[in-house]
């Protein structure tokens, strides 16, 4: 493909607001998780929790949008001038020709769980519930757009763990096909009682801090996050340091619907692709983002797959053990961070392993390590089998 | 980047199939909105099929249609799944279910309450290793999902699948998201033409009303569900002639789809 600056980009979540206080925790090698605190949850497990949110109120003409996975949206926005980067991409391109792609997986979900706490006794809705400007999964795109006032094409993915590193191929395609000349793409989701209980009920769930690859791994940690990059067309007024998309690859599994391919053929699948698509062969990817939710078949999977394109050579690292697993945000979470370990020279530690799983072969870096990056990989894999593994490097 | 329409699916009230649905859609039958059979679908084992709901059932049946009349195999075809609201009655059960003290969710419930679920079970069923995005795009569903899946085939230059379909919300929900009838269409696309090809299709956002059937009973259609706003382009196509069509798509732009026939 033909590379796409990252012209900006942010992420907030439990590791803190914007990439400052990211980076800073990714440093001190600082888990944001914490044992669970959410609404009425009864669960015996951590999360990564944004604090603040509660006193994010969302007024004035989008109040309609008002609700935790919007407010966690506009928060982000408003980290390391990222709105004001849009804005001026706004002004340089037109707002008709700034794309909005993003992704959720239960976007104001919340919302509807109180609403049906609140159910009357003919079991109607209280009137406050505002299914279009929260439920609707469209929701978060639609608010964002309309905040930075961007009219141009928009869509949210949502294929689970996947969605916001598929946004990134969505936006080239549509850059590529001439149909808008830059593109706000990202993702966002947010604590709810659905997936803390929906992956109880799977028996996903750790109730520990998450530890992938460790012998002793029981699951996931949910967490929370909302990330955008704004992508360009190379040009003069972009900062030097400023990341590189190189390449994406994406394929589905065709295996289960909860469950990876054993075999990882999937995961493997995708990693080519993005090698091919970056034009890039193995042994020149630097540093490689696990998906890495810490399952015991997400990582044995995964660990296969990754040994299969890669060997052992290559340093990898989860960092769901900092953030927890932000599900339909986890992809641009892990894109920033592997960005921010490309502009600072650094390979993030895999937070709370400690005992690699003796029959898994994947070169885990356990501590944070100083190391020339000249590329690395993400990797985002979901429920449904839906695979997608992004290429970044540095402007040549 | 001209892309071309191999073949159609379609599924709704008095809409069973393109076979039985082009003449009415092209205006020579008369519609008649007799409601939909419960949707079915060959592509899952057994028990697979049976952790299945309806709205996943829909969007596998309309693929199947459309692949009944295609001249490429499923398992050449990327995807894009498109559904405004997804599977609102799951989100009726797990709502439901964390209301109750032991807040019992079910498993099956809850992965099959990924709005990519339709898709998950289509790669499974048909063995598809190929790409697969599902999206949501509101009222705009229907014209973001013919945008994505023609990106695909103009830059990725690969045959795809679109699937559009969304399903009435349960009792709770329907006040609030209020649909009026099931539909579903699949269309499938791709980078040159086949043996025997459909039209040419071209797209473009632009300002502009979107589009309006005449005769009241697909229009409610058309009105009543995002994926039904396919409904103008599905009637040119069947019409076999060669004309625009502005699809919904913002508060400033509609999708233009100009068909060129053979």
């Amino acid at each position: 493909m033909q590379p796409l600056v990252l012209a900006s980009f942010t992420l907030t979540s439990a590791l803190g607001r914007g990439r400052a206080a990211t980076l800073a925790s990714l440093r001190s090698e600082t888990s944001g998780l914490r044992a669970c605190d959410f609404a009425d949850a009864r669960l015996d497990t951590w999360i990564g929790r944004v604090d603040g949110l509660e006193n994010e109120v969302i007024e004035g003409a989008l109040a309609a949008y008002d609700c935790r996975n919007n407010r966690l949206a506009r928060l982000g926005l408003r980290q390391d001038g990222f709105a004001e980067a849009v804005a001026a991409a706004r002004a340089r391109h037109g707002a008709e020709r700034v794309g909005v792609f993003l992704g959720t997986s239960t976007s104001g979900i919340r919302e509807t769980e109180r609403a049906y706490a609140e159910r009357d006794p003919a079991g109607r809705l209280p009137e406050w519930f505002r299914f279009d400007q929260t439920q609707d999964t469209f929701s978060v795109a639609d608010f964002v757009a309309r905040e930075l006032q961007l009219t141009g094409p928009a869509l949210v993915v949502s294929t689970a763990c996947s969605s916001s590193a598929k946004v990134f191929a969505v936006a080239y395609r549509h850059m590529r096909a001439g149909l808008c000349d830059a593109a706000l793409v990202g993702g966002v989701d947010s604590l709810c009682l659905m997936t803390l209980y929906g992956f109880s009920a799977l028996e996903l769930v750790s109730p520990q801090p998450c530890r992938p690859w460790d012998a002793g791994r029981a699951g996931i940690n949910i967490g929370e996050a909302a990330g955008f990059a704004l992508l360009e067309w190379p040009g003069a007024h972009q900062p030097d340091d400023a990341p590189v998309l190189l390449g994406y690859g994406e394929s589905s599994d065709a295996y289960h619907m909860s469950t990876p391919h054993p075999d990882g053929a999937g995961a493997a699948l995708a990693m080519s692709r993005a090698l091919d698509s970056a034009g890039l062969t193995a042994d020149r990817i630097d540093y490689l983002n696990l998906h890495g939710t810490a399952t015991l078949t997400n990582d044995r999977s995964e660990d296969r797959a990754v040994t299969r394109v890669f060997g052992t050579s290559v340093p990898c690292s989860s960092t769901k053990g900092f953030t927890g697993h932000t599900l339909g945000a986890a992809g641009i979470a892990e894109a920033v961070i592997g960005a921010l370990a490309l502009q600072h020279g650094f390979i993030p530690g895999s937070c709370n392993t400690g005992q690699l799983d003796p029959h898994l072969h994947a070169a885990i870096v356990l501590r944070n390590r100083e190391a020339a990056l000249r590329t690395v990989m993400s990797n985002s894999f979901g429920f449904g089998g839906s695979n997608c593994s992004l290429v970044l490097g540095r402007r040549q | 980047m001209t892309v071309w329409l191999d073949s159609v699916g379609v599924l709704g009230p008095g809409l069973l199939g393109w076979d039985a649905a082009r003449e009415v859609l092209a205006g020579v039958r008369p519609y008649c909105d007799e409601p939909l059979p419960a949707p079915r679908t060959t592509l899952l084992a057994a028990n697979e099929r049976r952790r299945t709901t309806p709205v996943i059932r829909l969007a596998l049946q309309a693929a199947e249609d459309a692949l009944g009349h295609a001249s490429l195999p499923a398992a050449q075809l990327g995807s894009v799944f498109a559904s405004s609201s997804g599977d609102m009655e799951i989100v009726d059960r797990i709502c439901t279910a964390l209301c109750l003290p032991e807040r019992p969710v079910s498993p099956t419930q809850f992965h099959n309450s990924v709005h990519n679920a339709p898709a998950g079970y289509w790669t499974l069923g048909a063995s598809v290793r190929m790409p697969s995005t599902s999206i949501a795009a509101a009222g705009r569903t229907f014209a973001a999902g013919l945008l994505e899946a023609w990106t695909l085939v103009a830059v990725e230059r690969q045959p795809v699948l679109l699937v559009a379909y969304d399903w009435p919300a349960p009792p709770t929900l329907q006040p609030h998201r209020p649909l009026a009838a099931p539909f579903a269409t699949a269309l499938v696309l791709r980078p040159e033409a086949g043996a025997d090809p459909g039209p040419r299709i071209d797209l473009q956002l632009q300002a502009g009303a979107f589009d309006t059937l005449q005769d009241p009973a697909l229009e409610a259609l058309r009105n009543g569900n995002p994926a039904a706003c396919a409904l103008p382009l599905l009637a040119v196509v069947a019409g076999g002639e060669s004309a625009g069509v502005s699809l919904p798509y913002s508060e400033t732009q509609v999708l233009t789809v100009q068909c060129r026939q053979a």
